[in-house]
């Protein structure tokens, strides 16, 4: 491992971000911080992509693939944040903890 | 080693600092607007770091729809959702050990994963305008996944309504 950025240097931050992501995930009280670590998630992966395009495979496969992946990212938002306003409308709180019963 | 190699290792390191120092307060800093505003900076790095690998496409991509889209879409579900003026807004945490052994377990095995792996490293690619480039291949080899895309963004702009939207008590 060089002090120039190379392959590793780029797996290592994603290593990071992906770890901390799935803290988020993990933790978060409120759904929005939910929301937080899964976009942490994807650009992790996204960086994956980016850089073995670059240092491994040498086509832009890599690339299109996170063009795809930060679609997938912005429609998951979307949807997500509907269903929060939904949540929000049944229980006055987006606190994960509280909303713990199904509609029966 | 030139100057100019020298400073672009500078700013790959400064700018790999700045993503994983937000992304850092975007996880552990109690106020849930806080760490909206610190993933702006998170991602705003990762376009950067994009650059370094002559992503100039995506670095852009990334900056119009996750700072320009994604991060407004959260900031809207925050001020709708939360009472601001009431009640502050800070959020607790659940499971915190469990999952602060979920962090390190996982990013030791990533890197065990990572430094035992022969890694095919072929050197720098040599990429020239990935624009033109991208924009060819999404018309003649991806063309099936990018239509389906469309039909995917169609099926989710009428969801996100039909879950969004108040329905009339029924009576």
């Amino acid at each position: 491992m060089t002090l120039a950025p190379g392959l590793y240097h780029y797996l290592v931050i994603s290593a990071l971000l992906f770890s901390m992501g799935l803290f988020a995930v993990l933790t978060r009280r409120n759904a929005i911080g939910v929301l937080i670590g899964v976009e942490l998630i994807l650009n992790a992966a996204n960086i994956n992509f980016v850089a073995f395009s670059y240092y491994v495979t040498h086509n832009l496969g890599g690339q299109i693939f996170v063009i795809f992946v930060i679609l997938l990212a912005a429609i998951e938002a979307a949807v997500a944040l509907a269903i929060i306003f939904a949540i929000y409308r049944l229980f006055h709180s987006v606190e994960l903890p509280q909303v713990n019963q199904m509609q029966g | 080693m030139g100057t100019s190699e020298l400073l672009r290792i500078v700013a790959f390191y400064v700018f790999a600092l700045i993503t994983l120092v937000s992304a850092f307060i975007a996880v552990f800093y109690g106020n849930i607007l806080r760490s909206v505003f610190a993933l702006l900076f998170t991602l705003f790095g990762v376009a950067v770091l994009y650059l370094f690998v002559h992503a100039d496409f995506l670095a852009a991509t990334q900056l119009l729809i996750y700072v320009g889209g994604v991060l407004v879409l959260l900031l809207f579900g925050i001020m709708l959702t939360q009472k601001m003026i009431e009640v502050n807004i800070r959020t607790g945490r659940i499971q915190f050990f469990p999952a602060m052994l979920a962090l390190g377990v996982m990013f030791l095995f990533l890197l065990f994963v990572i430094f035992n792996t022969q890694w095919n490293i072929q050197g720098a690619a040599n990429f020239q305008e990935t624009t033109s480039l991208i924009g060819r291949l999404l018309m003649t080899d991806w063309l099936l996944p990018f239509e389906v895309s469309s039909i995917l963004l169609l099926a989710a702009l009428v969801g996100a309504v039909s879950i969004a939207r108040i329905r009339r008590v029924q009576q």
